[in-house]
């Protein structure tokens, strides 16, 4: 069982970049002619001077086992989907080498190669066969395809009739009967809504209880937490974490921390920033309520956000929303908007606030914040958006028993609401009167 | 490099070592073509063929009716343009079911060349996305395109019937020269489709190469037409061997020499074998540039 899957010695992508590009995203024709006698020398004399080299991805070196579950888990541009391409041999590597043993499944996207104005039926064989499987292979998990993705009736309809959600059942259903020993995933939970997502996961968990290796590539720390054993954190296309999942996440969550917006980031960094800029938020922290700052807490903890905010233009008020989203489904989860003042506010005023949320009863798991400032309008323009640029909020089980029927093991559902048993019954007709009948409104 | 095996050998049990099923590093220069992988994904060949086909004539009011008007038109423009005005001759056929005939040849050829021109193009997502000898992808283009040649040549012998023309014994050379109508599209084919993933002036360029080429070829004029010392010459441009040559089987006879078809064999074989390679060795910039 200890043989490996995976060997990756010295992996390493570059890429040749336009030099220019990155400074100024277009020129203006008239640029782009005054600037050509020069740039047709330079090209003349090679290319070096205009095109600068990016490394995607730098001496990436681990080893799999069979049976190995690996999370790759790191922010945008570290160089995950790269190094899936590379081992999926979609893209060749620039150094580096890396043995497979045994035939790879590859999922870097939720409906590869299906075509709108094919059927259902159609597409499942397209997508199967580009997938590499072969057409009896797909022949005979035709119905299990069909049943999972639950389109039985539209089998026969183009797809391009099909709603959104049936389009990603049927690409998702079509993957999961690949039968690879090594299974490449990349961020296919990122569709779907919240049910689908689930059953993707409970596939995915399918999979990996077989016995298979999977990699499995993911923004959702979450998934990652619950699919897989082990972790690799990428970054700027190095691994500087390899390790039990736990140990890895936290160690992101850490460089996370370290990242957060301040004064720096907050103003000058608009990237991945949505909004107008007309106001910023220039610091975010998360505390307990003795204010130290930490991003986990157990069910039942008080979470307080401290928030500062710059005013750049003349508003009309300003109000913060504080939102918390679903780790797994990035729906939102709770969100609480207080307005700090209805009062024209005047550029170069700085406001700080704190917002509490007490005894926080939602269940274990990873919530990314959604912070946003506007104005006290009803129809707010001028806004900033914080979205995930932020470590989520860690919420741990804890020992607290938030109410009688509390169990915090329980895994499903976003919040633990108290709940009580009205009545037993059973098809015997012997039916026993809970202890809280007397709880029973006697209407009946 | 750890040992793969060596923590499931006690005592004396030969140690295997096992080979890995795929090894990634970076290759530069030429390959081999690795048919054997191409052979393995022989079902998505056939089933991207089928996608070209099901997909030409979706959403058109006469459908399939197409792959049969497109050659009638055509030659029937021809007729009245070449055949009675320019009056062009037709190696003693009539013009109509001289033309068609080389219609037929010729629009196999040139659609394989358009639709395997684009397909890394228009299929770039899958490109990009995932992992198969990307050779299917002209390759199918060769196979989805026979299916309208052959309709073709189902009309071409209804005309022959109504023309009265009796096919004779030549007739079994025909799939010789339709697998080398093929070969020789699939050959430009792999160039175009590799040249135009980096250079898109390709697809601009097409229709002109397609139509120059044509009339370089024997589609409206039989090749008695060019002088006798220019015939070796004209005979280096592969078309008018498979045209003449289908002609030759379909109708009886035509102005093909053995030669010629010595000669255009041999070009196209070159072309197809250098296009295969120069096709693999380029691939591997593929999901970076499309």
């Amino acid at each position: 069982m200890s043989e490996i899957a995976i060997h990756a010695a010295g992996l390493a992508k570059s890429y040749q970049i336009a030099r220019a590009l990155r400074k100024q995203p277009y020129r203006t024709l008239q640029e782009e002619v005054v600037a050509l006698p020069g740039n047709l020398w330079k090209r003349a004399r090679g290319r070096s001077n205009a095109m600068e080299t990016f490394w995607a991805l730098e001496n990436v070196s681990f080893d799999v086992t069979e049976g190995e579950v690996v999370g790759i888990i790191g922010r945008n541009g570290a160089g995950k989907s790269t190094l899936l391409k590379i081992l999926s041999r979609i893209t060749q590597p620039t150094h580096g080498r890396a043995e497979i043993f045994g035939r790879v499944g590859a999922l870097l996207e939720v409906g590869t190669g299906f075509h709108p104005e094919l059927t259902g039926r159609e597409n499942i064989f397209l997508s199967g066969a580009i997938l590499g499987m072969r057409k009896a292979e797909i022949a005979r998990q035709f119905d299990a395809i069909v049943d999972f993705a639950e389109v039985e009736q539209f089998i026969d309809t183009p797809i391009k009739r099909y709603s959104s959600g049936m389009y990603t059942r049927l690409a998702f259903a079509v993957a999961a009967h690949l039968e690879p020993e090594i299974l490449l995933v990349d961020e296919v939970l990122a569709v779907g809504d919240a049910s689908f997502q689930k059953k993707c996961l409970g596939k995915m968990e399918d999979v990996a209880g077989e016995g298979r290796t999977v990699f499995f590539v993911s923004h959702n720390t979450q998934a990652v937490r619950q699919l897989c054993s082990r972790g690799i954190l990428l970054e700027h296309g190095r691994i500087v974490a390899d390790g039990p999942t736990d140990s890895t996440l936290g160690i992101y969550n850490q460089r996370l921390r370290e990242m957060r917006v301040d004064a720096e980031t907050g103003v000058n960094n608009p990237e991945n920033r949505r909004g107008s800029g007309a106001v910023r938020f220039t610091a975010v922290s998360v505390e307990d309520v003795s204010g130290a700052e930490r991003y986990s807490f157990d069910m039942g903890d008080t979470v307080r956000f401290r928030l500062s905010i710059a005013i750049n233009t003349t508003m009309r008020g300003l109000a913060v929303v504080v939102a918390l989203r679903s780790g797994m489904s990035r729906e939102l989860v709770t969100s609480a908007r207080h307005v700090i003042t209805s009062d024209t506010v005047l550029p170069g005023t700085a406001s700080t606030v704190v917002i509490e949320l007490p005894d926080i009863y939602i269940r274990p798991g990873e919530y990314p914040l959604y912070l946003h400032a506007s104005e006290a309008t009803q129809s707010p323009t001028n806004y900033d958006v914080l979205d995930d640029l932020t470590p989520p909020l860690v919420v741990a089980a804890g020992s607290r028993r938030l109410h009688d029927n509390f169990d915090a093991a329980q895994p499903y559902g976003l919040f633990s609401l108290p709940s009580r048993m009205m009545l037993a019954e059973t098809s015997e007709g012997i039916s026993r009167v809970p202890d809280l009948v007397d709880a029973l409104p006697a209407s009946e | 490099m750890t040992a793969p095996a060596t923590a499931a050998s006690p005592g004396r049990q030969p140690v295997s070592i096992r080979r890995p099923t795929v090894v990634v590093e970076p290759v530069h220069g030429w390959s081999a073509l690795n048919l054997r992988e191409l052979w393995t994904y022989r079902d998505l060949l056939f089933i991207l063929a089928g996608r070209d086909v099901k997909l030409r004539y979706k959403q058109t009011g006469l459908g399939v009716a197409w792959v049969i008007l497109q050659p009638l038109v055509a030659a029937l423009i021809f007729t009245v343009m070449f055949g009675r005005f320019a009056r062009l001759p037709s190696d003693g056929h009539p013009y109509v079911i001289f033309v068609f005939s080389g219609i037929v040849a010729w629009s196999y050829f040139a659609s394989v060349l358009q639709r395997a021109g684009n397909s890394l193009i228009t299929d770039s997502r899958l490109i990009s996305k995932v992992y198969f000898p990307r050779l299917a992808m002209p390759l199918a283009s060769t196979f989805s395109a026979m299916i309208d040649l052959f309709v073709a040549l189902g009309v071409l012998g209804v005309m022959m019937v109504v023309y009265r023309v009796v096919p004779t014994w030549r007739l079994v050379a025909l799939p010789f020269f339709i697998t080398l109508t093929a070969l020789t599209a699939t050959g430009v084919s792999l160039w175009l489709s590799a040249l135009n993933v980096r250079y898109r002036d390709f697809a601009h360029a097409m229709p002109f190469i397609l139509q120059v080429w044509m009339f370089a070829s024997p589609v409206a004029y039989a090749t008695t037409i060019v002088p006798e010392k220019w015939r070796l010459i004209y005979g280096m441009n592969p078309a008018v061997a498979f045209i003449e040559g289908i002609r030759w089987s379909v109708l009886g006879s035509s102005s093909i020499t053995p030669a010629i078809v010595a000669l255009t064999t041999a070009v196209s074989l070159l072309v197809f074998v250098g296009g295969a390679f120069f096709f693999r060795r380029v691939e591997r910039g593929f999901a970076d540039a499309v």
